[in-house]
C-alpha cells in the first residue's frame, strides 16, 4: 500500500510515540515491569519465600533495600515475584476480555438486525451489574485462586470492547474494499477478520492497554479483601494485605507494595492515553 | 426498556449462583452434623433444589416480583430483604454524597484545564488526574487512616458515629457524623473525580473550537458567559452520560470502602455475605446493586433531557 518514500501508517503512530513524554514515561514503567518479571530468579537478591526468623520486620536497610516482613522474608524479592502475577493477571484477563468483545463487536456490528439487537441488549444487561460486586460473588462461589481471578476479570470486562468494535465495523462494512470483497464473493468469516477487523483494531489496543491498568487495580483489591491470590503466592495486593496489621511500624510492609502497583497502573494509563493520541487518525 | 433488563439481571444473578458446586444448602448442613437428612430434604424443599433449574428459576423470579428474597442463611435467619434495606440507606447517602462532591469538583477543573491548555495548572490538573486514577483505593485509604487517623489523631478512623454519640447535642451529632465520613467520601470519589475531570477538559478542547462559540464571542459575550453558558452546556451532555455510567463503579467501590472504614453499608454485608457464602443474601444483593445502576441510568437519561432541548422536544 505505501510507496517507496512515503511514511507507513507504523512509522507514523511510531514517530509520534516517541515525542510524547507521556508514552516515554509509560512504556519506561511498563518495560521495567516485564523486565523483573521475566528476569526475576536472577534478578532477586533472596528466595521470596525463605523464612527467616532472625530478621523479622527489619526496616529498610543495606542488605534488604525494601525490609523483611513478618515472617523475615525480603520484601524486594517478593514484590519482584508479584510483578509476574501482576503483569500475568493484567495480560491474560484483558486477553480474555478482548477476544470476547472483538467476536461479540463484529458479529453485532457485521449482521446487524435482531442478532446485534440481541447482543447489544446482553452487553446493556452486563454493564448493569456493579462490576465488582460480581466478580466478588463468582470468584467467592468457585474457590479464590489465580486462574479464576483472571477468567471472570476477563468475563465481567468485555461490554466495553464489544461496543467499540461494533461501532468500528458499523461504518466500514459500507467501505468500498469491503463491498469488494465481498463481490469476488469471500465467506463473511474472511471478511470479518481478514479485511474489517485489522482496521478496527486501533481503538481495541487503546482500550486494551487501558484495560490492564484496571485489570492490575481489580486483582490488586480482590487480593486485598482475601479473595484473590492466595498466599504464599506473593501478589502486591497480598503482600499490602498482610503487611496492613504491621502498619503502624512496619510502613515499609505497605508503602512500598502499593507504590509499586500505582506506578504500574500509571504506566499503563499514559502508555494507553499516548497510544489514543498517536493512533488518531484525524490529527495529522 | 426496562423489565427486560430486570429479568436479564435475575437470570444471570441466579445463574451466577449455581455455579457453586454442590448445592448451596450443603454449605449450612455440612457444617452442622446435628442436622438430619429430614431437615436437609426439608430445606431442598424450601429453596426448591429438588426442582429441574428452570423451575426454580421461575419460582425464585415469582417470589422476587413481590420483593421477597427469601431469608437468610446466617444464624439470625432474617429475610434478606430486611437486611438490605436496613444497609442501604447509609450507602446512597454515601454514594450521593460522592457524586455531587465530584460533580462540583471536576467540572470547573476541567473547564479551567480547557481554557488555558499547557498552562501550569492544566499540567499539574493533569498529574492529579494521572495519580487519581491509577492510586489503588484501598492502598491510599490505609495511609490517610494512618495520616489523619492515628498519627495527627484528626479524624476517626472507623464507624460512622462514635461510641458517646447520644450524648452529643443535635449539631454535635451531625458534626460526628461528617467526621466519620469525610475520609470515605473523599476517598470513594477519587477515581471518578480524576475521570471525569479528564472528560470534561477533552469535551470542552472540542466545543470550544465550535461555531457558535465565536459567534458567542463575536456578539460581545463576556467569556465567563461564553464558557459556562454556551460551551459548557454543550459539552455537559456525554459527562452525564459518563456520570450515569459510573454509578456501577461507585457501587462496586463501596465493598472496598465500607469494609476498610467499618461502615456499616450495603457493601459491606455484601461483603460479609460473600465470605459466609449466604447465598439468598448475595442474590438480593446483586439484584438489588444492579436496580440502583438503573435508577442511576435513569436519572442520567432525565437530566439528559433537562440539559438537551433537542431531547425534550422530540
Amino acid at each position: 500500500m505505501s510507496k517507496q518514500g512515503e511514511k507507513t501508517y507504523f512509522s507514523i503512530v511510531m514517530a509520534r510515540l516517541v515525542k510524547n513524554p507521556f508514552a516515554i514515561w509509560g512504556g519506561a514503567a511498563v518495560a521495567l515491569l516485564f523486565i523483573l518479571a521475566i528476569f526475576a530468579p536472577f534478578i532477586c537478591p533472596y528466595d521470596p519465600g525463605v523464612v527467616e526468623t532472625r530478621i523479622l520486620l527489619q526496616a529498610p536497610n543495606a542488605k534488604h533495600w525494601l525490609g523483611t516482613d513478618e515472617l523475615g522474608r525480603d520484601v524486594l524479592s517478593r514484590m519482584i515475584y508479584g510483578a509476574r502475577i501482576s503483569l500475568m493477571v493484567g495480560i491474560v484477563s484483558i486477553g480474555i476480555a478482548t477476544v470476547i468483545g472483538v467476536i461479540v463487536g463484529a458479529i453485532s456490528g457485521y449482521y446487524g438486525g435482531w442478532v446485534d439487537e440481541l447482543m447489544m441488549r446482553f452487553v446493556d444487561i452486563m454493564l448493569t451489574f456493579p462490576t465488582f460486586f460480581l466478580i466478588l460473588a463468582v470468584i467467592a462461589i468457585l474457590e479464590p485462586d489465580i486462574m479464576n481471578v483472571m477468567i471472570v476479570i476477563g468475563i465481567t470486562g468485555w461490554m466495553g470492547v464489544a461496543r467499540l468494535v461494533r461501532a468500528e465495523f458499523l461504518s466500514l462494512k459500507q467501505r468500498d474494499f469491503v463491498v469488494a470483497a465481498r463481490s469476488l464473493g469471500q465467506s463473511d468469516f474472511l471478511i470479518i477478520f481478514k479485511h474489517i477487523l485489522p482496521n478496527a483494531m486501533a481503538p481495541v489496543l487503546v482500550s486494551a492497554t487501558l484495560g490492564i491498568a484496571g485489570a492490575i487495580l481489580t486483582e490488586s483489591a480482590l487480593s486485598f479483601l482475601g479473595i484473590g491470590v492466595q498466599p504464599p503466592t506473593p501478589s502486591w495486593g497480598s503482600i499490602l494485605t498482610e503487611g496492613k496489621n504491621y502498619i503502624e511500624f512496619a510502613w515499609w510492609l505497605s508503602v512500598f507494595p502499593g507504590l509499586a502497583i500505582l506506578i504500574t497502573v500509571l504506566g499503563y494509563n499514559l502508555l494507553g492515553e499516548a497510544l489514543r493520541d498517536a493512533l488518531d487518525t484525524r490529527l495529522n | 426498556m426496562m423489565m427486560p433488563i430486570m429479568v436479564g439481571i435475575t437470570i444471570i444473578t441466579f445463574a451466577v449462583i449455581h455455579l457453586a458446586p454442590g448445592e448451596p444448602t450443603d454449605r449450612m448442613t455440612d457444617m452442622n452434623p446435628k442436622i438430619s437428612a429430614q431437615a436437609k430434604q426439608k430445606m431442598r424443599e424450601m429453596y426448591n433444589l429438588d426442582k429441574p433449574l428452570h423451575v426454580q428459576y421461575l419460582l425464585w423470579f415469582k417470589r422476587f416480583v413481590k420483593l421477597d428474597f427469601g431469608t437468610s442463611f446466617s444464624p439470625d435467619n432474617r429475610p434478606v430483604l430486611d437486611k438490605i434495606l436496613e444497609r442501604l440507606p447509609i450507602t446512597i447517602f454515601i454514594n450521593v454524597v460522592s457524586l455531587a462532591l465530584i460533580f462540583v469538583l471536576s467540572i470547573p477543573l476541567g473547564v479551567i484545564s480547557a481554557t488555558r491548555p499547557y498552562s501550569l495548572f492544566d499540567k499539574g490538573t493533569t498529574l492529579f488526574v494521572f495519580m487519581g486514577f491509577s492510586t489503588p483505593g484501598f492502598w491510599l485509604s490505609l495511609l490517610m487512616m494512618i495520616l489523619f487517623g492515628v498519627k495527627l489523631g484528626w479524624l476517626p478512623i472507623s464507624g460512622i458515629r462514635s461510641i458517646n454519640f447520644d450524648e452529643f447535642t443535635a449539631w454535635g451529632q451531625v458534626v460526628d457524623y461528617t467526621r466519620h465520613l469525610i475520609m470515605p467520601v473523599l476517598l470513594s470519589s477519587l477515581t471518578s473525580l480524576a475521570f471525569l475531570s479528564r472528560v470534561t477538559r477533552q469535551n470542552m478542547l472540542e466545543v470550544i473550537r465550535q461555531d457558535y462559540v465565536t459567534t458567542a464571542r463575536a456578539k460581545g459575550c463576556t467569556e465567563n458567559g461564553v464558557m459556562y453558558r454556551h460551551a459548557l452546556r454543550n459539552a455537559l451532555l456525554p459527562i452525564v452520560t459518563i456520570v450515569g455510567l459510573s454509578v456501577p463503579s461507585l457501587i462496586g467501590g463501596s465493598v472496598i470502602f465500607e469494609t476498610i472504614f467499618s461502615i456499616p453499608g450495603m457493601g459491606m454485608l455484601f461483603y460479609e455475605s460473600v465470605m459466609s457464602r449466604d447465598y439468598p443474601l448475595v442474590m438480593g444483593v446483586l439484584v438489588i446493586g444492579a436496580v440502583l445502576t438503573l435508577v442511576g441510568n435513569l436519572l442520567a437519561d432525565i437530566s439528559y433531557a433537562v440539559a438537551d432541548p433537542r431531547i425534550r422536544y422530540e
